[in-house]
């Protein structure tokens, strides 16, 4: 009962931050770009879900981060064209016509499902796939990394569909409102922090759910959970997908704060980005994988603005000290000195 | 007659060529305690994985008349056939009371999986009352003695429902007052069950086996009583060596 007020105040703590302190003594530069990271935050959350908790070392969000970022980047680039207009791209190096498999994104009711659907869609054939197999451990991270691998090279090669290595870009509005606008870049902030608390509600609840149990018994010991009646195959995909949605959503509230996709963001070195603030926040906590997400991807801006190649000695340093040091995140600093003052 | 027993007919497992369990056919009735001895390599543990659907076997292998065989393990699980392991494998991270938790729960649906426990289930509660460990109930599994994990174990058992319980090498690593306390238990886990232990140990076989098979290269050398087995002098011969035959 301890554990669940301490995670009430650490959660209140981290709505007031975000929504109250950080919108008060912030830039409007510095807003948006700690709206970049609670993207980051957001797919961070999802990892220590599949990682920390169901064991899958998933090096290839960037895949299902992706499919949630070009769903919503094609909506905003058809409503700038407007309703039978053809995006600015497609009339440089297509053929000027919108393709079939484009139109769909022209309504929003469909763009906002299809962020959900799309990523949850492709981790739940993935997970029957590879799951069901009983592929894990080293031979799914490899699996996950080749895929974002593959992903970023067909997106390089869709020039003429989807702008190639340019990305998409260049959006103007988002659901109507100005992308210029400094109240709703604002707004944006807001709606990327407000669903990253909402997933973190998600988490937790699953965390202290049967369910949550019974993921980390399949995360330790698989096969005994077989023999219990369960197939394991099931408890896990259900993680993954949950993880792939919020990767998704990541990348379509990514896309009008940035205002720009493209397969740079999406392939294997953001794959791996995406886990070291996971790593070196505590991949099995409640808070530890989005706060460590944000606090890495504020470092490394920060530290770049200072000192411009210093930053990947500092990750590689930092990523060494925690893994020797506390394998299971910063987060956990906490308990080990509770710990040992009791042994003590 | 009840058809609640396990009944072994022919049952066939073979390695790359490597025959390991060889036409075994045995019967074990509800209410008996049945001990399965062999010397190392005989095929007890494969036997048992056969069962359960590990590795794959030919023959037949029935409970209550429904076929195990070349069923998925969860799937006989679900069957009502439970089983332990030689090194206690619970979720060590868990505590007692989410380790039996887990066991009792693979019937449930996506809406109570997905909800808080909000009270121990009766089940639960009664195992946690007959392997004696209702003061551990929240006390992580990965710290208990190795005898208070085999208990939890054969507690998991219990609370998955399991008719027919197969336990690999329970006592192995025990004190002899431990062995005691788990004869005991498995003398009145068995009333209801069938149970079929795999054992080393020839004192505790002595003391709580109801009735012997014993494996010797894959097949069954013989079976009885306790007496019946040690009077058989095949089973003399090949595993019980001259100075066990006096005991």
């Amino acid at each position: 009962m301890k554990g669940e007020y301490a995670k009430i105040a650490g959660f209140a703590a981290i709505a007031l931050a975000l929504l109250v302190l950080a919108p008060a003594v912030l830039s409007d530069f510095r807003l948006s770009l700690l709206g970049r990271f609670v993207c980051y935050a957001i797919v961070a959350v999802g990892i220590g879900l599949a990682w920390g908790r169901g064991g899958m070392l998933t090096l290839g969000q960037g895949v299902f981060f992706g499919l949630g970022a070009y769903v919503m980047a094609m909506h905003l680039k058809l409503s700038d064209a407007g309703p039978t207009g053809v995006p600015d791209f497609m009339k440089l190096y297509g053929s000027g016509v919108v393709p079939g498999w484009w139109e769909p994104f022209r309504n929003p009711v469909v763009t906002v499902l299809a962020i959900v659907l799309v990523p949850s869609l492709v981790a739940f054939g993935l997970g029957m796939a590879v799951f069901r197999r009983r592929v894990r451990g080293a031979y799914f991270a490899i699996l996950s990394q080749a895929l974002a691998a593959a992903f970023a090279i067909l997106l390089i090669g869709q020039q003429a569909t989807i702008g190639g290595t340019n990305g998409l870009n260049g959006f103007r509005s988002f659901f109507g409102f100005n992308l210029f606008d400094p109240v709703n870049k604002r707004m944006l902030f807001y709606i990327a922090a407000g669903t990253l608390l909402a997933m973190l509600l998600v988490v937790w609840q699953l965390y202290r759910s049967r369910y949550g149990e019974l993921l980390v018994a399949v995360r330790d010991q698989e096969e005994r959970v077989r023999f219990l009646g369960y197939d394991p195959a099931n408890v896990k995909i259900v993680a993954y997908v949950v993880a792939a949605a919020m990767a998704g959503v990541a990348g379509a509230l990514f896309v009008p704060i940035v205002g720009i996709i493209s397969p740079a963001a999406v392939g294997v070195v953001p794959s791996i980005a995406f886990l070291i603030g996971v790593a070196i926040g505590g991949r099995s906590t409640l808070f530890g994988p989005a706060l460590g997400a944000i606090a890495v991807a504020w470092a490394q801006t920060s530290l770049s603005e200072s000192f411009p190649s210093f930053w990947i000695y500092f990750q590689g340093a930092l990523f060494v000290l925690v893994v020797a040091f506390l394998p299971r995140g910063l987060s956990t600093v906490g308990s080990i000195l509770t710990r040992r003052r009791e042994s003590a | 007659m009840k058809s609640d027993y396990l009944e072994l007919t022919d049952v066939r497992v073979t390695f790359d060529g490597f025959v390991a369990v060889d036409g075994v056919t045995m019967t074990v009735l509800q209410g008996d305690l049945r001990f399965l001895i062999g010397p190392n390599g005989a095929g007890k543990t494969t036997l048992v994985d056969a069962i359960t659907g590990l590795v794959p076997a030919t023959g037949s292998a029935t409970f209550g008349r429904t076929e195990l065989l070349n069923r998925k393990v969860h799937r006989i699980a679900r069957l009502g056939v439970g089983r332990t392991f030689q090194t206690a494998s619970v979720f060590e991270e868990l505590t007692v009371l989410q380790n039996l938790d887990i066991a009792a729960g693979s019937g449930r649906g996506p809406l109570t999986m997905l909800r808080k426990r909000s009270s121990t289930p009766p089940e639960v509660e009664a195992a946690l009352e007959v392997i004696g460990l209702t003061d551990l109930r929240d006390r992580q599994a990965g710290v208990l003695a190795h005898g208070q994990k085999q208990w939890l174990e054969i507690g998991m058992l219990l609370v998955q429902d399991s008719k027919v319980l197969l336990l690999d090498e329970p006592v192995a690593g025990m004190s002899a007052e431990e062995r005691q306390q788990t004869g005991e238990l498995l003398q009145r886990v068995g009333e209801n069950c069938t149970v079929v232990v795999v054992e080393h140990d020839m004192d505790f076989m002595r003391s709580f086996a109801t009735s012997v098979t014993v494996l010797h290269a894959g097949r069954v050398l013989s079976e009885g009583t306790v007496a019946q087995v040690q009077a058989d002098p095949k089973v003399q011969e090949v595993y019980l060596g001259r100075a066990e035959v006096e005991a």
